[in-house]
C-alpha cells in the first residue's frame, strides 16, 4: 500500500460556490472528504444587539439585511411580533399587500436558488433565465417599496406605501408568464440526464435526522414531513388561500429540487388568489401611536420564509426599544447538518450538497 | 509545392519559405482564435438572452478579443513565491506548443496542407496527448491545492478519453484503409461521408473530443464552481492567455479533424455543387461543428469526476470496441456482394 497523506483544504470564504463568505475547512484524502468544519461569522453584524438600542420602526431596515434574497418575510416577522404584543388589528388591504409582497419575494428567492444551484452544478444558462424572471419581480417590488432588495416596506400596523396605479394588474399578468417559464425550466433542466446523475441520492438524510437537526422549510419537507407554517399555523391571511404543500420522500438534493420548484407553483397559486381578492380600497396602516411601545412582556412568532421557519422573539420592558430581540434564522439552523452530510463525499458533491441546503450568509451570520 | 520543397536541398531560401508559411498559418490560426472567442461569446449571448460583446470595435464587438489580449499582455506577470519556478514558466509552453504542432497535418483543402504525413491521424492523436503534461505540470508547479486537484483530474480525464477517441476512429480507418488524412477525405469522396457509415463512431468521437477539449460538460479540470479555476488558478496575464490560447487552438484543430474524418473535409455534399471552392465547404462544415460545440457548452451541467470515469471506461470504450467489430463485419460482408 502506498502511504497517502491527508490534505487540509480551505474552501472559502472567497470561493465562488459558497454563496457568500462561508468557509469550510476540509480534511481530504484525494478528493474524498474525511472531515468538514464550517467556519461562519464573516458577515456577522450583531443585528440582535444593535436592535436593543433602536426603536421598533428603526429595526425594520436591519431585518432587510438578514435574508437579503427574501427581505419581505423578514420585515414581516418583526412587525408581526410587535403587532402580536400590541394586539393590533391590521387593515385588510395592508394584509393583502403584505402577502403579495412576501409571495413575490418567495418566488424571487427560489428563482435565485434554482439559477445558482445549476450554476454550481456547472450549467451557466439557467442562471440567466432565472434572473430574467427575478428581475421582473424585483422591478415590481421596486415600484411598490422604492428599493430593489432592501425594501424596508412593512411597518408595525401595516405597510408604508400603497400599491401604485396598475400595479396589482401587473402582478396578475406576471403569474401566467411565470407558469409558462416554469415549464421551460423543467424542459431544460429537470429531465437532463447529467443533472439527475448529479443530484439523485446526493446529500440524503432521514426524517429523524432532519427533525433532530431542527431543519425546516424545503430541507424538512424533502424527507416527507408535511410541515408548512402557512398551513399549519396560519398567520396573516394565509388561511384564506387554497394551496398545497409540496412534499417529497427522497430526502436527497433531487427531492429538495422538486420541493422548491413545487413551491414556486404554489406561490403563484396564492398570488393569483390574492390578486383576485385584493380589496379595491381601504387603509394600509392601522391606527398606531407615533412612537411604538410594545407592552411589557415577551412574544415569539414564527412564519414560513423561503428557507424555512423564521422566528422572532421579543422581550420588552415597555420602552420604545426592545429589551432583548432574537431572530431564529433558518439558514443558520439548516446549515448545521452540513458536516454530517459531507463525510465521505467528494468535492464535486460538496458543492451539490451545500447548494441544495440553500443558505443565505446574511442570515447565517446574523 | 510543399512536397517539392521537402525533397530539395536544405538552404536559406527553403528555410525562409517554410518560416514564412508557418508564420502565415500562425496568423491565420490566431485570427481564427480571436474570432472564435468572439463567436462563442456571441452565440452564448444569443442563447442566454444577453448581448455579448458589443462595445469595442463597433456593434458586433469585433475588436473585443484584441482588447482582451492586449490587456492580458500588459498585466503584471506574477509567480507565486512557493511555486516551482522553472516548471511554472514551462507549463504553459508545453500545453501550447503541441496545439500548433497538430495543425500542420490537417488538410484544409486538397492543396492547402503543411505536412502530408502517412500516419497523419496517429501523429495528431500522439501530439495532442502531450498537452496534458503541460496541464499537470502547471497544476503541480503552482503549489496550490486547487491547482493540484485540477491537474490530477485533467490527467485522469485525458487517459480515460484518449482511448475511446482512438478506438472510435479505428472504424474510420478501416473504411478508408489509411491513416493519412488526405486519403481519408478522398475515400469519403468515393464511399460517402463517414458520418453516414460510422454514426456510432461519430457519437463516441464527439463525446470524447468534448472531453479532450475540457469543455462543459467535461470541464472538470477547471471546474469553476468547484475548483475555482483548477489547474490555472495561479496563472495570470500572458501565461494564463497561453493556456486559453491552447484551448481554443485545440477547438480549431478538433473541429477540423471532425470535419476531415466524418464530414468529408473539403468535398462538396453533392457533385453538382463542385464549383464552390473546397475551402468554403471546409469552413462551412467546420463552423457547424464549432456551433454544435458551443451549443453543448451552453446547455449541459457538469459531470462528476467519478461519473466521468465510469462513463469513459464502462460506456464509451465498449461501444467504441463494438463499433470496430461491427465495422469489420460490415466491410467483410460488403466484399461478399
Amino acid at each position: 500500500m502506498l502511504r497517502t497523506e491527508e490534505m487540509l483544504l480551505n474552501v472559502g470564504p472567497q470561493h465562488p460556490s459558497t454563496h457568500g463568505v462561508f468557509r469550510l475547512v476540509l480534511k481530504i484524502d484525494g478528493e474524498i472528504i474525511k472531515e468538514a468544519k464550517p467556519v461562519i461569522g464573516y458577515l456577522h453584524r450583531g443585528t440582535e444587539k444593535l436592535a436593543e438600542n433602536l426603536q421598533y420602526t428603526q429595526i425594520i431596515p436591519y431585518t432587510d439585511r438578514l435574508d437579503y434574497l427574501a427581505a419581505m418575510t423578514n420585515n414581516y416577522v418583526l412587525c408581526h411580533a410587535v403587532e402580536t404584543m400590541m394586539d393590533l388589528k391590521i387593515p385588510e388591504r395592508a394584509e393583502y399587500l403584505r402577502v403579495i409582497a412576501m409571495e413575490l419575494g418567495r418566488v424571487a428567492s427560489h428563482l435565485v436558488w434554482w439559477g445558482t444551484y445549476l450554476l454550481d452544478i456547472g450549467a451557466v444558462s439557467p442562471f440567466l433565465y432565472a434572473f430574467r424572471e427575478r428581475e421582473m419581480i424585483i422591478n415590481m417590488l421596486n415600484e411598490l417599496s422604492g428599493a430593489r432588495l432592501t425594501f424596508n416596506y412593512m411597518r408595525v400596523g401595516g405597510v408604508k406605501w400603497d400599491a401604485p396605479e396598475g400595479w396589482i394588474e401587473k402582478v396578475g399578468e406576471f403569474i401566467p408568464y411565470m407558469r409558462e417559464q416554469l415549464k421551460g425550466y423543467h424542459d431544460l433542466v429537470t429531465g437532463n440526464e447529467i443533472f439527475m446523475n448529479r443530484v439523485k441520492g446526493v446529500g440524503r438524510y432521514t426524517k429523524e435526522d432532519a427533525l433532530n437537526y431542527s431543519l425546516s422549510g424545503a430541507n424538512l419537507r424533502c424527507t416527507g414531513v408535511k410541515w408548512d407554517l402557512r398551513k399549519d399555523e396560519p398567520y396573516s391571511i394565509y388561511d384564506r388561500f387554497d394551496f398545497d404543500v409540496p412534499v417529497q420522500e427522497g430526502g436527497d438534493a433531487w427531492a429538495r429540487y422538486h420541493v422548491r420548484l413545487g413551491e414556486l407553483e404554489e406561490s403563484l397559486k396564492i398570488l393569483e388568489q390574492a390578486v383576485e381578492q385584493f380589496p379595491k380600497e381601504g387603509e394600509i396602516l392601522a391606527k398606531v401611536p407615533k412612537i411604538i411601545k410594545a407592552p411589557k412582556g415577551e412574544a415569539y412568532v414564527r412564519i414560513e420564509s423561503p428557507r424555512g421557519e423564521i422566528g422572532c422573539y421579543i422581550a420588552s420592558d415597555g420602552k420604545k426599544e426592545p429589551y432583548r430581540l432574537k431572530f431564529r434564522r433558518p439558514s443558520f439552523y439548516n446549515l448545521q447538518i452540513l458536516p454530517k452530510l459531507l463525510e465521505g463525499e467528494n468535492i464535486a458533491n460538496l458543492i451539490a450538497i451545500l447548494g441544495a441546503i440553500d443558505i443565505v450568509l446574511g442570515e447565517v451570520d446574523g | 509545392m510543399v512536397e517539392g520543397l521537402l525533397q530539395s536541398q536544405p538552404g536559406l531560401l527553403n528555410f525562409g519559405i517554410f518560416f514564412l508559411l508557418a508564420t502565415v498559418l500562425l496568423l491565420v490560426v490566431l485570427g481564427f482564435v480571436t474570432y472564435a472567442i468572439l463567436a462563442e461569446r456571441k452565440v452564448m449571448g444569443f442563447m442566454q438572452l444577453r448581448q455579448g460583446p458589443n462595445q469595442v470595435g463597433g456593434r458586433w464587438g469585433l475588436l473585443q478579443t484584441v482588447a482582451d489580449v492586449l490587456k492580458l499582455l500588459l498585466k503584471e506577470d506574477t509567480i507565486p513565491k512557493l511555486a516551482d519556478r522553472p516548471l511554472f514558466i514551462l507549463a504553459p509552453v508545453i500545453a501550447f506548443a503541441p496545439a500548433f504542432m497538430v495543425l500542420a497535418t490537417i488538410p484544409l483543402t486538397d492543396h492547402l496542407q503543411f505536412a502530408d504525413i502517412g500516419v497523419g491521424l496517429l501523429y495528431y492523436i500522439a501530439i495532442s496527448g502531450l498537452t496534458t503534461i503541460g496541464v499537470v505540470t502547471g497544476g503541480w508547479a503552482s503549489n496550490n491545492k486547487y491547482a493540484l486537484l485540477g491537474g490530477m483530474r485533467a490527467a485522469a480525464q485525458m487517459i480515460s478519453y484518449e482511448i475511446p477517441l482512438v478506438m472510435s476512429v479505428i472504424g474510420v480507418i478501416l473504411f478508408a484503409g489509411s491513416l493519412n488524412l488526405n486519403d481519408i477525405v478522398a475515400a469519403q469522396g468515393e464511399q460517402g461521408w463517414f458520418i453516414l457509415w460510422q454514426p456510432i463512431a461519430f457519437l463516441v468521437f464527439m463525446i470524447a473530443s468534448v472531453a479532450e477539449l475540457n469543455r462543459t460538460p467535461f470541464d472538470l479540470p477547471e471546474a469553476e464552481s468547484e475548483l475555482v479555476a483548477g489547474f490555472h488558478v495561479e496563472y495570470s496575464g500572458f501565461r494564463w492567455a497561453f493556456f486559453m490560447l491552447a484551448e481554443y487552438v485545440y477547438l480549431f484543430a478538433m473541429a477540423s479533424l471532425t470535419t476531415v474524418l466524418f464530414l468529408g473535409g473539403w468535398l462538396p455534399p453533392f457533385d453538382f455543387l463542385g464549383f464552390i471552392p473546397g475551402a468554403v465547404w471546409f469552413a462551412l462544415k467546420f463552423s457547424v461543428v464549432i456551433f454544435f460545440l458551443v451549443w453543448i457548452r451552453v446547455t449541459f451541467p457538469r459531470l462528476r469526476a467519478d461519473q466521468l470515469m465510469e462513463f469513459g471506461w464502462k460506456v464509451l470504450l465498449p461501444v467504441a470496441l463494438a463499433n470496430i467489430f461491427l465495422t469489420a463485419l460490415v466491410k467483410e460482408l460488403l466484399k461478399l456482394f
